[in-house]
């Protein structure tokens, strides 16, 4: 009797411990609510861009405006911020995952040079003169993709025999691959009559003028695919960017994870690079920002990235149409002059190599 | 309680061309707490990182728990075992809890949210640690010391029956070796955890374990008890250096210093 009692009185004991458990505010629990309000705040912004960016341009057109001007709103100017957003979007989540992978902040599309690599498959598609739609997407996209994950493979090799993910090793090879590829593009635009060449060069400065409707539908099954992968690898990322070692040993096939990781990061860099050309810098900006807004869990990280990414290029685009009375600035343009000091910044700014 | 958890057998390894282990054999009994030691370069990283997981192209015949290697998934071997790397001032943005609370994975799916069993293995692991205090606190504003006990409270939390741990106590202050050594002692004794940690201190080393291997040049070159470890003539044969034994009034073992001439 004693002997029940003495167990009934553990049980009590256990169940209050677990009841303490359960109300106490948990840190993870704690962590969420603090990444929640930023989140809130980047759905309205990127909602309100998404509203008002149509309205400007060269010309300012409300809402109420009607006849040529309403067909201007409605068939030029709010597809091409759609696409500036997801395009923005897919850039800023690609960079993430390369920055987990890597465990390095520089480590973007752009730094990397899978921008090139994309922009090198897109133009030797674009020269063969080739055209196809493969289930409604255009060849131009499967060719961007195919050559950044020719990229992705080769910088990631070359980092891998170096031994580490080092700045420099990075950097290096990223600039190596860079150039390779952008002197190979340099070779087919001068071998290739000159309305091929023009369309090669007004497509790699990166430009969002040529967005409409079915750019838009071009873009969305990359980004599809690409951010449900990413989502569904959020644990995975956290452990990959705190080592590789630590990873393997928690139990993540860091093969697989890393092939899926390449292949989404891969694909939403080809589906851009193939409609926009090689926007840089917002795959790099955009997760870091992000990462301070809301933390470096990827939980949180992954939607504040494409909800920032997206807003963000969309603005830097609203401002590229509007900014000069006569001409478009193409929004690479405007991308770099805000990234490039922002990349000085953070090549000052870091304590510690392996700190994201 | 004396049956072996894990086995090894010939296991050889080459790293960038150079052999590394050579047919190491040696099998580690469940509830066991083994220390490796050797010098530098023996070959006492690489053959943790093999039973790791880390490193794969090895040769050999590896089982834990009776089952090959080669048959556990990445997740199930994950849950018999965990491991705690050399530290090296690496650090990362997480909080002490979101990074111990990473320990679950093994037990996680992609959709699933942390449950009672996780939040009780992550508390006990924290305090167990004694780092109750810097539950909130930032992985890279922590000391070296206390990055390693969240290190090892990771790998606690992860439930598993086996710790693999690499010169968990070097780098450390002496407060926090002596907190490293309590607790994996505790981890062992208590939680019946097998513990197998590569000891660059032998007085650490003999003072934690049940039994020492060393390794020489890729090979086995020593097994015994602590007592018979601490034995001038066998470390000098292991280390090729001199050493001598001092009587340590109030332990069972002696304390050993390398280093005849001094």
């Amino acid at each position: 009797m004693k002997e029940r009692l003495k167990n009934r009185g553990s049980d009590v004991l256990v169940a209050f411990s677990h009841a303490e458990t359960a109300q106490r505010p948990r840190d993870e629990d704690v962590a969420s609510t603090k990444a929640l309000t930023p989140l809130a705040i980047l759905l309205l912004l990127a909602m309100a861009t998404l509203v008002f960016s149509p309205l400007f341009g060269m010309e300012f057109i409300p809402f109420s405006a009607t006849g040529q001007e309403h067909k201007i709103l409605m068939d030029i100017r709010i597809p091409r911020v759609l696409c500036a957003f997801v395009a923005g979007a897919m850039l800023s989540l690609s960079g993430m995952s390369f920055q987990a992978l890597f465990r390095n902040p520089l480590a973007t599309p752009f730094t990397l040079g899978v921008s090139s690599g994309a922009a090198l498959g897109a133009a030797v598609f674009i020269r063969t003169g080739l055209a196809f739609v493969f289930l409604g997407i255009s060849g131009t996209s499967l060719a961007a993709f195919g050559g950044a994950l020719i990229a992705v493979v080769l910088v990631y090799g070359l980092t891998r025999i170096k031994g580490g993910f080092t700045t420099t090793t990075l950097l290096l090879a990223g600039i190596a691959i860079s150039f390779f590829f952008s002197s190979l593009i340099l070779l087919i635009q001068y071998t290739s009559g000159l309305s091929h060449s023009f369309r090669i060069i007004q497509w790699m400065m990166g430009s969002l003028t040529a967005a409409d409707y079915g750019k838009l539908v071009n873009l969305l099954p990359f980004l599809g695919v690409g951010a449900a992968l990413l989502l569904f690898l959020h644990r995975e990322m956290n452990l990959l960017m705190v080592g590789e070692d630590i990873a393997i040993s928690r139990g993540v096939n860091v093969g697989r994870v890393k092939k899926l990781i390449f292949l989404a990061a891969s694909l939403m860099v080809g589906g851009v690079v193939a409609v926009c050309g090689p926007i840089g810098f917002v795959g790099m900006m955009s997760p870091h920002i992000c990462r301070l807004l809301v933390g470096a869990d990827h939980r949180f990280l992954t939607p504040a990235s494409f909800l920032f990414g997206g807003l963000f290029l969309a603005i830097c685009d609203t401002l590229a149409r509007s900014l000069l009375d006569t001409t478009e600035i193409p929004v690479g343009v405007i991308t770099a002059l805000l990234g490039g000091p922002f990349f000085i910044w953070l090549l000052l700014s870091r304590k510690n190599e392996l700190e994201l | 309680m004396n049956s072996p958890i894990i086995q090894i057998e010939n296991l050889s390894i080459a790293l960038s061309g150079n052999m590394i282990l050579q047919d190491v054999s040696f099998s580690i009994n469940n509830g066991e707490y083994v220390s490796i030691i050797g010098p530098n370069g023996a070959g006492k990283t690489t053959l943790i990182k093999c039973l790791a997981g880390i490193y794969r192209d090895w040769t050999g015949d590896v089982a834990i728990d009776g089952k090959p290697f080669a048959e556990y998934s990445s997740k199930a071997l994950a849950k018999l075992q965990s491991y705690v790397p050399q530290a090296e001032g690496r650090t990362n943005p997480l909080t002490v809890s979101e990074f111990v609370a990473m320990g679950r994975y093994p037990h996680l799916s992609a959709f699933t949210t942390l449950q009672a069993t996780d939040y009780a293995a992550i508390d006990s692991a924290i305090e167990r640690a004694g780092l109750e205090a810097f539950r909130h606190r930032k992985m890279n504003t922590l000391s070296g010391g206390e990055r390693q006990m969240a290190f090892i409270a990771a790998a606690l939390a992860q439930g598993s029956n086996i710790l693999l741990l690499d010169e968990p106590s070097t780098f450390l202050d002496y407060r926090h070796q002596a907190r490293v050594s309590t607790l994996l002692k505790s981890a062992c004794r208590e939680s019946g955890i097998t513990i197998v940690a590569v000891h660059h201190d032998i007085n650490t080393a003999a003072a934690c374990s049940d039994r020492i291997y060393a390794l020489k040049e890729g090979a086995i070159a020593f097994s015994g008890t602590p007592a018979e470890a601490a034995n001038s003539n066998v470390l000098e044969s292991i280390y090729d250096t001199e050493f001598r034994t001092v009587p340590s009034p109030g332990h069972p073992l002696p304390f050993v210093i390398a280093g005849g001439a001094l």
